[in-house]
């Protein structure tokens, strides 16, 4: 039972890193676009791509939140506690980018416009490196058990989690650029198809490396999640290995949409690879996912939530994908563009 | 205060963070609250206005619920990011009451996260759908917002009712949530009263606020057909909710006088067990302890706790409780303040409701007099205070308990010395945030009064670059 809930969890964890991290990585690309004259075209295609589903991606954040705190509670009380600075820049980033996200395209003057553009990007560079920070201290065994505190600067002020912090910031550039391609081509702009062609080969040949250089550092910093790697989750390091430079080769031979397919499964096969490494602990090595879990018919009540989301949800987010296809036919105009992570996300 | 544990390094910039992490707690739930009745209750209003447009032909109607809608985007939008801060919130202000009750409290808030998602996805299609769909499927569409913002509701109140009414649990001798019946822990018996009482309150706050701003524009001149509905439609909503609001928050205060005496002694201001206790409006318990001050209605209180036995009806005082297990002096008289404000605010408000549901009986017309639209513009600033006011009550007599029984806010709290640096940096953000969205509300309204017609660039969820030749035509066609 307990082991099922860690798959919950684990399923929107890797749905927002491969969904909601991109939207972050949307916002790198804004950060780096230069100035005004020259960023405008790329702006426009990441305001234009984050679209409407921004919203329900985020709602998985809060959907694994929610998990980690009613199934795992002592896990998450250790957590708050230790990680308490990198949450709190997180929880702090991911306002401001929301909130900016949402008035930036409210009718101001440009220098207001602006401001509000600063602020999405930075932030959307702060959140994920924050939380890759308090992904890199959890994995590194530097959360202690039992709803204490760890320490509150050097759990995440470390190789491991600098390395998580990179990574999460690296990774969600090269999925938002890979989406951004798609994007691009529907909207037939052959300048920023090639604009985020070069900028998604560029992000994933620094991804790769970075993740190689992590598992370097892994061996001294995070011995347990090492061995992991190296043992029982080396089928997933490999397939994300695989997929990684399968939709590199696709970048360069132009051809997109298995690219895009292949970089989400380079995402989530890399976050499979960190649970099954860090098995059977939910904090290495301190706690056991048996141990954290909570009692009986709370993990049942989770697991029926989970499930009538599945039957629920997944139609309305069908839904929602199938009126973003039908506004693709060009009677309905091209100011109708859906968004492509919308659909992306059914099975 | 007693002195806690601070974590090593911080000892620079620590301080008790117990009342730091109670303000910023207080501040971002009074914050994140004034949204949360314009996403319940706002769809609803929306569909009136399409149905209304659909119906009748009605193009004003029609205009009306294209702008809420893009409103509504707007408020939603920053209502969830205050709400994923309260999520944070939660781990990083109370990580020990998480950390021994999560099993139990997490429940209603997973059942919550389906709603959340239903809620973002459909007012995602709601919003793209207008030029997209047919009238009656788009309509349609904008249903299960309506019904998420309601489950939503009870869901996450269903967790606050707990709080003040623990059920559904079982303990190990050390303190540790060892069983859950999840069925106890959401129908807990505080939560039909309170439930039904923030349901109710969701309209009516959200029905008096939109109102509100159309009051305003009427007096300022704007007097249509556009106006007319803007006004009506949320305010007859509102009208309707608050005699029903006035019977659910009785039978709410009687539940509370026989389930929580503590809470009840505050607001009635009963410092010793008493029969025949006076109402007191107004008025405090001095360091003594004593009510100073303050209108005494002799009776009253003892009556309306229970009309069958009278005034003869004994009300638990504070003094029945050790003093460490009730609200203090000063949380007292907060309760106590907080609780008049609700009723005095929520009477105003049921009178002038009354005021137009007559005239509307004997005219079929609301009110014309300026004196009407001045209150009415006033409605929405009130309804607002009297719901905060509410919460108050609610939470500051609860005290010293954040699991009434069972666990105590201090205990509850991070051990994290750093809290205040979070605190201020919060209400810095909020008090931009708060500026900024009023300010983009206000220049939606003003592109909307110059373009007369639909909009599609400013919604967080809308269709993005209307092109120079688009926008010209979709005047062409709303002109």
């Amino acid at each position: 039972m307990d082991d099922a809930v860690a798959v919950v969890l684990f399923v929107a964890v890797t749905t927002y890193a491969v969904f909601g991290g991109a939207d972050f990585g949307a916002g790198f690309w804004d950060l780096v676009a230069g100035g005004a004259a020259r960023g405008a075209a790329p702006r426009a295609l990441v305001d234009h791509a984050i679209g409407p589903v921004w919203e329900a991606n985020h709602v998985w954040l809060i959907f694994a939140l929610v998990v980690l705190w009613t199934a795992f509670p002592e896990a998450f009380a250790s957590i708050t506690l230790t990680a308490f600075v990198p949450l709190m820049l997180v929880a702090l980033g991911i306002v401001l980018r929301g909130a900016s996200f949402a008035f930036r395209k409210s009718l101001f003057r440009t220098s207001q416009r602006r401001a509000f553009g600063a602020i999405f990007a930075f932030s959307s560079v702060l959140v994920p490196y924050g939380m890759g920070a308090v992904a890199g201290a959890i994995a590194s065994g530097r959360v202690p058990a039992g709803g204490e505190a760890g320490d509150p600067w050097s759990s995440w002020i470390n190789p491991t989690s600098v390395v998580g912090g990179v990574l999460a910031v690296t990774v969600g550039a090269y999925l938002a650029a890979v989406y951004l391609i798609s994007d691009a081509r529907r909207l037939a702009d052959d300048a920023m198809v090639d604009y985020f062609r070069r900028r998604a080969i560029a992000a994933a040949i620094i991804a790769g490396p970075v993740a190689l250089l992590g598992i370097v550092v892994l061996r001294s910093d995070a011995r347990y999640l090492f061995d992991g790697l190296a043992s029982r989750a080396l089928p997933l390091v490999l397939l994300s290995s695989l997929c990684g430079i399968g939709s590199l080769v696709l970048l360069l031979r132009r051809s997109p949409r298995g690219a895009r397919l292949l970089a989400m499964g380079a995402v989530a096969s890399i976050i499979w690879a960190w649970g099954v490494a860090q098995w059977p602990y939910i904090l290495p090595t301190s706690l056991e996912v048996a141990a954290a879990a909570a009692p009986q018919a709370t993990l049942i009540t989770v697991l029926v939530v989970f499930g009538v989301a599945t039957v629920v949800i997944l139609p309305s987010l069908g839904l929602l994908y199938f009126l973003d296809q039908r506004s693709l036919l060009p009677a309905e105009g091209l100011d109708a563009l859906p968004p492509s992570r919308g659909s992306a996300s059914l099975p | 205060m007693t002195a806690l544990p601070l974590p090593p390094g911080g000892s620079m910039l620590a301080v008790d963070p117990v009342p730091w992490a109670r303000g910023q707690m207080a501040f971002t739930l009074a914050s994140h609250i004034i949204l949360v009745p314009l996403g319940v209750s706002w769809a609803c209003m929306t569909l009136v206005a399409n149905w209304r447009a659909i119906r009748r032909g009605d193009d004003d109607a029609l205009l009306l619920a294209q702008r809420w809608s893009k409103y509504m985007a707007v408020t939603f939008a920053v209502g969830a990011v205050t709400g994923t801060v309260l999520t944070f919130e939660f781990g990083l202000l109370w990580p020990r009451f998480m950390g021994t009750w999560g099993a139990a409290f997490g429940i209603p808030f997973s059942v919550e996260g389906l709603f959340f998602f239903l809620e973002a996805i459909f007012i995602a299609i709601y919003i793209y759908g207008w030029k997209r769909l047919r009238p009656w499927p788009h309509f349609w569409t904008g249903v299960p917002i309506v019904v998420a913002g309601i489950g939503g509701t009870l869901s996450v109140v269903a967790a606050n009712a707990w709080m003040n009414e623990p059920a559904g649990f079982t303990l190990n001798k050390a303190g540790e949530v060892v069983d859950v019946d999840p069925l106890k822990v959401i129908f807990n018996d505080a939560w039909p009263y309170e439930a039904s009482h923030m349901l109710v309150a969701a309209y009516l706050v959200g029905g008096f606020m939109i109102a509100s701003v159309y009051a305003v524009a009427m007096l300022r001149g704007r007097r249509g057909h556009y106006h007319r509905l803007g006004f009506l439609i949320p305010f007859t909503i509102a009208a309707i909710a608050t005699p029903v609001q006035m019977v659910v928050g009785d039978t709410l205060a009687r539940w509370v006088y026989a389930n929580e005496p503590t809470k009840f002694a505050a607001i009635e201001l009963v410092p010793e067990s008493d029969s025949d206790v006076p109402e007191t409006l107004l008025g405090r318990l001095d360091s003594e302890g004593q009510v100073s001050g303050g209108i005494a209605i002799p009776g009253l209180a003892s009556w309306l706790s229970d009309p069958s036995t009278g005034t003869s009806t004994v009300i638990q005082g504070l003094d029945s409780f050790p003093a460490d297990e009730r609200p203090t002096t000063a949380e007292v008289n907060t309760v106590h303040l907080a609780w008049d404000v609700m009723v005095g605010l929520g009477t105003l408000l049921f009178l002038l409701s009354v005021w137009y549901g007559l005239t509307w009986i004997v005219r079929r017309d609301m009110p014309r007099s300026k004196l009407f639209l001045r209150a009415a513009s006033g409605a929405g600033v009130a309804a607002v205070l009297a719901m905060e006011a509410g919460w108050t009550v609610t939470e500051v007599g609860r005290q010293p308990w954040i699991v009434r029984g069972h666990m105590r806010v201090e205990d509850a709290a991070t051990t994290n010395g750093g809290v205040w640096v979070m605190f201020i940096a919060v209400v810095a953000i909020y008090l931009a945030l708060a500026t900024t969205v009023v300010l983009v509300l206000r220049t939606m309204s003003r592109r909307f009064r110059q373009q007369d017609g639909l909009v599609d660039t400013d919604s967080p969820y809308g269709p993005r670059e209307v092109s120079a030749e688009r926008a010209q035509e979709a005047e062409h066609i709303s002109g």
